[in-house]
């Protein structure tokens, strides 16, 4: 199993890296910090991985991707797994007032991954194989004034991965856009109580990511419950829904 | 913008002791500098902490701030040849032994629990069954990463002559940060256990077992029925292991098995639960003696399979007491305080004895020493419970023995001082921008 993850410093990508790890993967880890990457491989290693490798490159930087990613499968010998786990939070306050905080939590929420996505998918059907897994958020489901900059990224992201699903369907291939709810991760931690039923771990994300890759369907909420909250919240009408403090 | 963020999640496993905490979660060896720097120039006095299974005290710190090292939980090197593992501080035993069992290597020492950290082992010199044969894990740790409060990021080991790498082990997190640490680990051939296990009527059975046990087997360690009286008192199972020398290396893993998600009300352990416990696990123990072979994991962690166990001893939570008492005195301070204890009718659910073997503990502040340790724990009655506790200390100081800060809560600082006569020289090495509730305990203002 030869896997690609972008944005491999993220919690939930190093805790899925672990369980691909312990399958006896090959791995290709990409993120920024050449430092952190390099402790992540090492303990991928040790944990079991056949190989795990690193790329030191800034992925919301989109310049060559086509290259890149090219360079990417060649490092490995070839790829069966793409996990694009990387994104930001961001400034929602900041966002709304500043458009150079806006524009920079799309290109990197956005505008890059959608470009990742597309070059990664358009290279699984090229070798007619392959599974493409993209994390989506809950918040992509419906606009909250808390976090809509960061929810419209993730939204659009998701019907990206819906679109290529049905391009991949019946051709043999995958792809699922998983959509957390609230994960105690390094992204959250300005959040002051990140315990109860809402608030999931890395680890469990992790599992349900790794399980997406293999089989069902194309949106897969994590946990599970979160794809009938937010069917109701979708539901809810206006006048009700706008007298939420959610 | 502050990394610390209040929160009242911070609970020692005892649950006796609750506060609000100021806690920083890295995730990055390159984040704790600045952490250290943050908390220091606050005028916060800091302390690491790990999985929270110290008992009491030791692993809180409500007056200053707290730094989690839960998530720098990586494994950074292992030497099939030299048997050196080095790991961050924060990686968990269970992780830990994830990665050495398959590849034929075992933890040197391990704690009754796999759910602790590399770090926090180390903090606290833990010992294991094999006590008699390998010591604390301190005498296993090659050299660790400290880092100060000053800024300074050292490098210590075994060889380091100013003291501040015998203070760290054992040193209950005081003496700086641990970033890292290196053991060596001990070559296995399966992942199972030779156990067998060998009924005792009464205490005065158990020292002989022990005796013997403890030149045959790597692994010895007593289960005993402390709320039976007269003839009885001391009654106990004797379990003692070795690692098989053939079978799979790949351990099944353990199920998890139930898990506590609520306090049990307090009434549900009482007189009558406890005794009935205890008289059917001494029937059972009975009747299943003899060789059997057994995974490792249920033979080192039969608690682990019990998520949150120490929630059975309801909201009002549980007092750990483990002592150590000198061989000459073992026998009849050991006799005194299951005397004690069965007279008071507090009973302790788990009670545990075994006698630690000669190999002098590396820190100051270890635990460990020639010995017989009894580790009991009591449900939180309040006023009564301490009270018996306090006869025990009599018991205890009079032999000449100590207690185990990792498991304790309440310990006066007179009783500290006396079974830590090192305790002085040790403090000299306390970095200044370090402290914990237990610390400031004990070594402030004058003992009580």
């Amino acid at each position: 199993m030869k896997v690609i993850i972008l944005g491999a410093t993220s919690a939930i990508a190093e805790a899925t890296a672990r369980l691909y790890a312990s399958e006896g993967a090959e791995l290709l880890l990409v993120a920024r910090q050449p430092e952190r990457l390099a402790t992540i491989a090492a303990d991928l290693k040790l944990h079991g991985a056949a190989r795990a490798e690193t790329a030191v490159r800034d992925l919301a930087d989109s310049d060559g991707i086509t290259e890149a990613f090219a360079g990417f499968i060649a490092t490995l010998g070839g790829v069966d797994h793409v996990l694009l786990a990387y994104g930001v939070l961001g400034d929602q306050k900041a966002a709304e007032h500043d458009p150079g905080e806006e524009q920079a939590s799309l290109r990197i929420n956005f505008t890059s991954a959608a470009a990742w996505t597309l070059v990664a998918a358009e290279m699984l059907e090229g070798q007619g194989h392959g599974t493409l897994v993209v994390l989506g958020s809950v918040a992509g489901d419906r606009g909250r004034r808390g976090n809509f900059v960061y929810g419209a990224a993730k939204a659009g992201l998701a019907a990206l991965v819906e679109g290529i699903a049905h391009r991949f369907a019946g051709k043999g291939l995958r792809a699922v856009i998983v959509k957390p709810g609230p994960v105690i991760t390094p992204m959250t931690d300005g959040f002051a109580n990140r315990k109860g039923l809402m608030w999931a771990t890395p680890g469990t994300v992790a599992a349900i990511v790794r399980r997406a890759a293999d089989r069902g369907g194309p949106i897969v909420y994590a946990p599970w419950f979160w794809r009938w909250l937010m069917l109701v919240i979708r539901l809810l009408p206006p006048a009700v829904f706008n007298r939420l403090d959610i | 913008m502050t990394r610390f963020l209040a929160t009242d999640d911070l609970v020692s496993w005892g649950r006796v002791l609750r506060a609000r905490h100021a806690v920083a979660r890295p995730h990055w060896r390159d984040e704790l500098p600045g952490l250290i720097r943050e908390g220091t120039e606050a005028g916060r006095k800091l302390l690491t902490v790990g999985l929270g299974r110290s008992y009491g005290d030791s692993g809180l710190n409500p007056d200053g701030a707290v730094i989690d090292m839960r998530g720098l939980d990586r494994a950074i090197a292992f030497d099939p040849e030299t048997r050196v593992l080095r790991a961050e501080a924060g990686i968990s035993l269970d992780a830990l032994l994830g990665i050495l069992v398959p590849r034929g290597f075992f933890l040197p020492v391990t704690p009754g629990t796999r759910f602790v950290t590399l770090g926090g082992a180390v903090a606290n010199d833990v010992h294991g069954k094999n006590h008699h044969r390998a010591g604390t894990i301190g005498r296993w740790v090659r050299r660790l990463g400290l880092m100060r409060s000053d800024g300074g990021t050292l490098e210590l080991g075994s060889d380091d002559n100013a003291g501040l790498f015998a203070a760290t082990i054992g040193g209950l997190g005081l003496t700086g940060l641990i970033a890292w640490v290196e053991i060596e680990v001990i070559p296995i051939a399966s992942a199972m256990m030779e156990v067998e296990t060998i009924p005792f009527a009464g205490l005065d059975d158990f020292f002989p077992i022990a005796d013997v046990s403890d030149g045959a087997f790597d692994y010895t360690v007593a289960w005993i029925d402390c709320l039976a009286k007269g003839d009885a008192l001391g009654r106990g199972i004797f379990s003692r292991a070795r690692h098989a020398t053939s079978g799979p290396l790949a351990a099944k893993k353990q199920r998890a098995g139930p898990s506590l998600p609520l306090d049990l009300p307090a009434f549900a352990l009482n007189g009558l639960t406890v005794r009935a416990f205890n008289a059917v696990y001494y029937r059972n123990g009975r009747r299943q003696a003899g060789r059997t072979p057994q995974p490792y994991e249920p033979f080192f962690y039969p608690l682990d399979r019990i998520g949150g166990w120490n929630r059975m001893y309801g909201k009002r939570g549980l007092y750990q007491y483990q002592s150590v008492v000198p061989p000459a005195v073992a026998r009849d301070a050991t006799k005194a305080m299951l005397e004690a204890i069965s007279a008071s009718g507090e009973g302790s659910f788990l009670a545990v004895l075994k006698t630690f073997g000669d190999a002098p503990s590396p820190g100051l502040l270890s635990f460990p020493r020639a010995g017989t340790t009894l580790a009991l724990d009591f449900a939180n009655r309040g006023a009564s419970t301490l009270a018996l506790m306090a006869r025990l200390d009599a018991i205890v100081r009079e032999a000449g023995g100590r207690l185990y800060p990792a498991k304790d809560g309440r310990i006066p600082a007179a009783m500290f001082r006396a079974g830590y006569p090192n305790w002085e020289d040790f403090a000299r090495h306390v970095d200044p921008g370090f402290s914990s509730s237990f610390w400031r305990r004990v070594s402030e203002g004058e003992p009580g």
